[in-house]
């Protein structure tokens, strides 16, 4: 269909017809995300109801025009891109509920508040919103939801999924439905909300959700462990969760993202070290108290080479502030950073160090390694320039290994950052012929005309990694 | 084939994280990513690469507030700036091209004669009233140069302040000695549109500036600071601007060049970048840049004689290009508390442009008001009896969000300058 005859269809369904985008100039921005690929849709709709969402659907599943949820457009792996044009469905604009019940401990959103938004209302009633990705000042909660994004937190309490109780959605053939409700507790029938949460837009469109909240921590303690060896650091890392402390982050520098730190903003952190581990606890001040002194000592027993325990809030800053740097620093030196969230099982942390270094000098790629280390949740990251092609032919070859790499440690393709069009090649390494088969059928199932965010999670055949824009 | 003169480069240090895009005042009210930080970007890239007409292109660029939020947040030091200017100057040559030599002769006198001439701003009356109505007006009229004319027009006239009189402007000599001992050396620099309109602020400053132990001189060479044609795209005009300015400077050996406008201190600070490939005018630019402070830099090192306390609650916005581009921003605040009395209540959302931002609140009238009446929901929130503001433009953008609210009577919109030399006594 010609785009003026979608758009005279569309005015039928759509209350505010500026709602509707059709300029060069619109349409070129909602043609990325923060990954890679440059696709242009036909038409944007920024949708504000329920109603609207689910006539739009109706009309593009009768005429089969792909639709693509987005939220901010801050996915890593390509999520909301437009791969086959038709209409971006702009969700970030919709933001008019955020509901705490402080009774029930749970939130009622509008799909495109931002995350962070939640967790500041939560916390008015003392209550929190645990799930923290790094992006959660600039994701919409439907966004996360799509992904099942994860932050540090995740570690003690769990990411995105274990936060929703229960959604509005509305299906690939414009019919709206509730999964879940407002209980913590629910077993009637299938769980739609979690086959939802993480379907990267695919199944349907998240309309509403109901998600959990916890109370907030009374107290916070933040210390910095230096390692000469990653192998002594995943060391201490298991036996600090073996000994029962269950810290809230736990996150990991090597030596080369300690390097780029400290030439971008010199705080004294010493760059002969092999990695860097930033531990939080929290809970009742006593009982952090008690585990300071424990994690300490098995940092010590294992040979740590220096410990360093914040006394203060503004300390407790200051030694955060290392890990916000990483990600500045990096692209100091070219511009084009490519993160990765491949994930192995904890016990493999170090082997993996050892594979990604292997990587790095094999394919002479300027490789960092961060990331949440408690949960395995590592993020390579490579620095390159897109502009590149030689180059960027070597880092696609190096980000294949890493995925490979993973997987043979028992691992997978993403912790966090979804699937999307970047790593859709891979899925059957990681699944099996058959397992990828199943989710085909269940994708079929739900949205027999392949309308909604067609083009992603399954790979088209030949399809390999391509990380430059055009 | 790229548009050479488009920052293209410099565009793909943009990672396209979207940080930037709740701080954009812009995306906030406008609502799509065309009118956001990441968008301008990437529409600037595309245009570069040929699939973007300028003329599409305009729109976007033109609603930009230039406030430069973006820049502070942006985890990868995007020069959002640079990219703007060029965007800003490829679009004027390009209309430049279609205009009639009639108009063109209007951009060239505004820009090139009637700012930088003081006298004929003075002649003009009053200063502001006359850049916005006989040059903006007149420009827009005659040339359908600016896309909107602004109808409410006179709604500015409601909150422009009663200028200093001629006779007392003329008065100003040139060398203002300490009242004690001297610490600091100080040129002044008085900008063109505040040395009319506003120059009781300047008066002010440099008094505060004696009393507080500084040797103060107001040199005649000095011209207006550029930061206008800048933002117009007229890089040639604000090049020799800047030129004569840092000759003007260098003939004194001044400790400071000290201003109280956050506007053109931005434009002052930023001169080595108009100069880029030319390695002489480049470091003389520097060297000059180096010197240049807000008002509040200095005064927040010594120590004022404050006579009488200020017993208000207070808030404070800060400018813009101060906060964003001078990075001047615990100075004002820390000067603010030390007044005897006072109640500093911060703004929520205070990093937010009031939507001033240069002449865009003429320019672009109802978009501005959008930006404004965000800014007016915080104020709300707090219910100051006085807001602090560091810039003309701001200053007169507030008054005017006040007067919108119709709270003209409850709450007072001052210069910093002005409550520092109240709560000193100065009449
Ligand atoms: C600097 C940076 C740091 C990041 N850090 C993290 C991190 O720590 N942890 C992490 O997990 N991720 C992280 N991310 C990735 C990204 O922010 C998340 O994936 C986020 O959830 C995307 O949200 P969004 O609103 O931008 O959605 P988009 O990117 O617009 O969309 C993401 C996916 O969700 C779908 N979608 C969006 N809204 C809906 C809806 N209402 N219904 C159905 N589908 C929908 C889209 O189709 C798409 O497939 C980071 C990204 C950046 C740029
Ligand atoms: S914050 Fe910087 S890198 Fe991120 S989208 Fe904005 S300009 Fe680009
Ligand atoms: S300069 Fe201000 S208005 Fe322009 S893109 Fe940046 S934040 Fe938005």
């Amino acid at each position: 269909m010609d785009t003026e005859k979608l758009v005279d269809l569309l005015k039928e369904v759509i209350v505010d017809h500026e709602c509707i985008l059709t300029d060069n100039a619109d349409l070129h921005s909602y043609s990325y995300d923060a990954s890679f690929g440059v696709h242009v849709p036909d038409v944007v709709i920024m949708a504000k109801s329920t109603i609207e969402v689910s006539n739009i659907i109706k009309l593009a599943n009768e005429h089969e025009i792909p639709v693509y949820p987005r939220g901010q457009g801050t996915s890593l792996s390509g999520g909301p891109l437009p791969v086959k044009g038709g209409i971006v469905l702009d969700l970030s604009k919709w933001k008019d509920k955020l509901v705490i019940d402080p009774g029930d401990m749970v939130a009622v959103v509008s799909p495109g508040v931002l995350t962070a938004q939640i967790n500041n209302a939560a916390l008015e009633h003392g209550l929190i919103y645990p799930p923290d990705p790094s992006s959660s000042h600039v994701s919409t909660i439907g966004g996360n939801l799509a992904e099942n994004s994860g932050g540090p937190r995740g570690l003690k309490y769990g990411v995105t999924k274990d936060y929703v109780i229960g959604l509005e959605v509305v299906t690939p053939e414009g019919e709206i439905i509730r999964t879940g409700g407002r209980t913590v507790k629910n077993v009637t029938g299938y769980d739609l909300t979690k086959l939802i949460v993480g379907s990267e837009g695919t199944l349907g469109v998240i309309t509403e959700a109901t998600l959990r909240l916890f109370p907030k921590p009374q107290a916070t303690q933040t210390l910095m462990v230096l390692f000469e060896d990653v192998v002594v650091a995943g060391k201490a890392i298991t036996n600090i969760l073996s000994s029962g402390i269950l810290p809230s982050k736990m996150e990991i520098m090597d030596q080369a993202s300690i390097i780029a730190v400290e030439d971008y903003q010199p705080m004294g952190l010493p760059t002969d070290v092999d990695a860097l581990v930033l531990i939080e606890l929290d809970g009742h001040l006593a009982a952090i108290k008690d585990e300071l002194k424990q994690v300490i000592e098995v940092c010590k027993s294992v040979g740590s080479r220096e410990i360093n325990v914040a006394q203060t809030k503004q300390e407790e800053a200051e030694l955060w502030k290392a890990r916000k740097l990483v990600s500045p620093a990096i692209v100091r030196v070219k511009p084009t950073k490519i993160s990765e969230d491949a994930t192995v099982p904890r016990s493999q942390i170090p082997e993996m160090f050892k594979r990604l270094q292997q990587i790095k000098a094999k394919y002479q790629v300027d490789l960092v390694v961060f990331g949440h280390v408690g949960d395995g949740n590592l993020h390579p990251n490579i620095i390159a320039d897109k502009r590149d092609h030689e180059e960027m032919r070597s880092v696609e070859k190096a980000v294949e290994e890493i995925f490979r790499a993973a997987i043979e440690l028992g691992g997978t393709l993403s912790g966090e950052h979804g699937i999307g069009t970047l790593k859709a090649p891979f899925m059957e390494m990681e699944l099996g012929e058959v397992g990828l088969e199943m989710m085909k059928r269940i994708k079929r199932s739900w949205d027999p005309n392949n309308i909604l965010n067609p083009g992603k999670i399954f790979p088209e055949p030949g399809q390999r990694l391509v990380l430059t824009d055009d | 084939m790229t548009n050479a003169k488009l920052a293209y480069e410099e565009t793909f240090d943009c990672v396209q994280c979207g940080y930037c895009l709740p701080a954009c005042p812009t995306y906030v009210t406008m609502k799509t990513e065309t009118h956001s930080p990441r968008g301008r970007i990437n529409l600037v890239k595309v245009a570069a690469e040929g699939k973007l007409s300028l003329s599409e292109l305009e729109d976007p660029i033109n609603m930009c507030l230039g406030c430069r939020a973006c820049e502070v947040v942006c985890p990868t030091n995007v020069q959002y700036g640079k990219i703007l200017e060029s965007a800003k100057a490829v679009l004027l040559e390009e209309k430049k091209k279609g205009m009639s030599k009639r108009a063109r002769l209007f951009q060239a006198f505004f820009f090139d004669t009637m700012l930088p001439n003081k006298k004929m701003l003075k002649a003009a009356g009053v200063g502001v009233a006359a850049y916005q109505k006989s040059g903006l007006e007149t420009i827009a009229r005659k040339t359908k140069l600016l896309n909107t004319l602004p109808e409410k027009l006179q709604s500015f006239e409601k909150v422009l302040p009663d200028a200093e009189g001629l006779s007392k402007r003329k008065k100003r000599k040139t060398y203002y000695p300490a009242k004690n001992e001297p610490v600091f050396n100080i040129g002044f620099f008085t900008g063109c549109v505040m040395d009319t309109m506003f120059s009781s602020i300047n008066t002010k400053s440099i008094e505060l500036l004696q009393q507080a132990g500084c040797d103060v001189t107001v040199i005649k060479e000095q011209t207006c600071c550029g930061a206008l044609q800048n933002h117009s795209g007229e890089l040639d005009k604000t090049r020799e601007l800047a030129k004569r300015n840092i000759k003007a400077f260098e003939q004194y050996d001044f400790d400071f060049v000290v201003n109280s406008i956050g506007g053109c201190g931005a434009m002052l600070v930023e001169y080595d970048h108009l100069f880029h490939g030319d390695s002489e005018w480049e470091e003389r630019a520097r060297r000059f840049s180096k010197k240049n402070v807000d008002i509040s830099v200095i005064l927040n090192q010594l120590s004022l004689p404050y006579k009488k306390a200020v017993n208000e609650v207070v808030t404070y916005q800060p400018s813009c290009h101060m906060s964003n581009v001078q990075k001047t921003v615990r100075e004002p605040v820390n000067l603010i508390k030390s007044i005897p009395g006072i109640h500093l209540v911060e703004l929520p959302q205070k990093d937010m442009c009031c939507g001033s931002a240069g002449i865009y609140n003429v320019i672009h009238y109802e978009k501005s008001m959008e930006i404004l009446d965000e800014k007016m929901k915080s104020v709300k929130k707090i219910t100051p009896k006085v807001i602090v503001t560091t810039n003309p433009g701001c200053h007169l953008q507030m008054k005017l969000g006040v007067e919108r609210e119709g709270l003209t009577n409850e709450i007072r919109v001052v210069h910093l300058v002005e409550l520092l030399a109240e709560a000193c006594g100065m009449g």
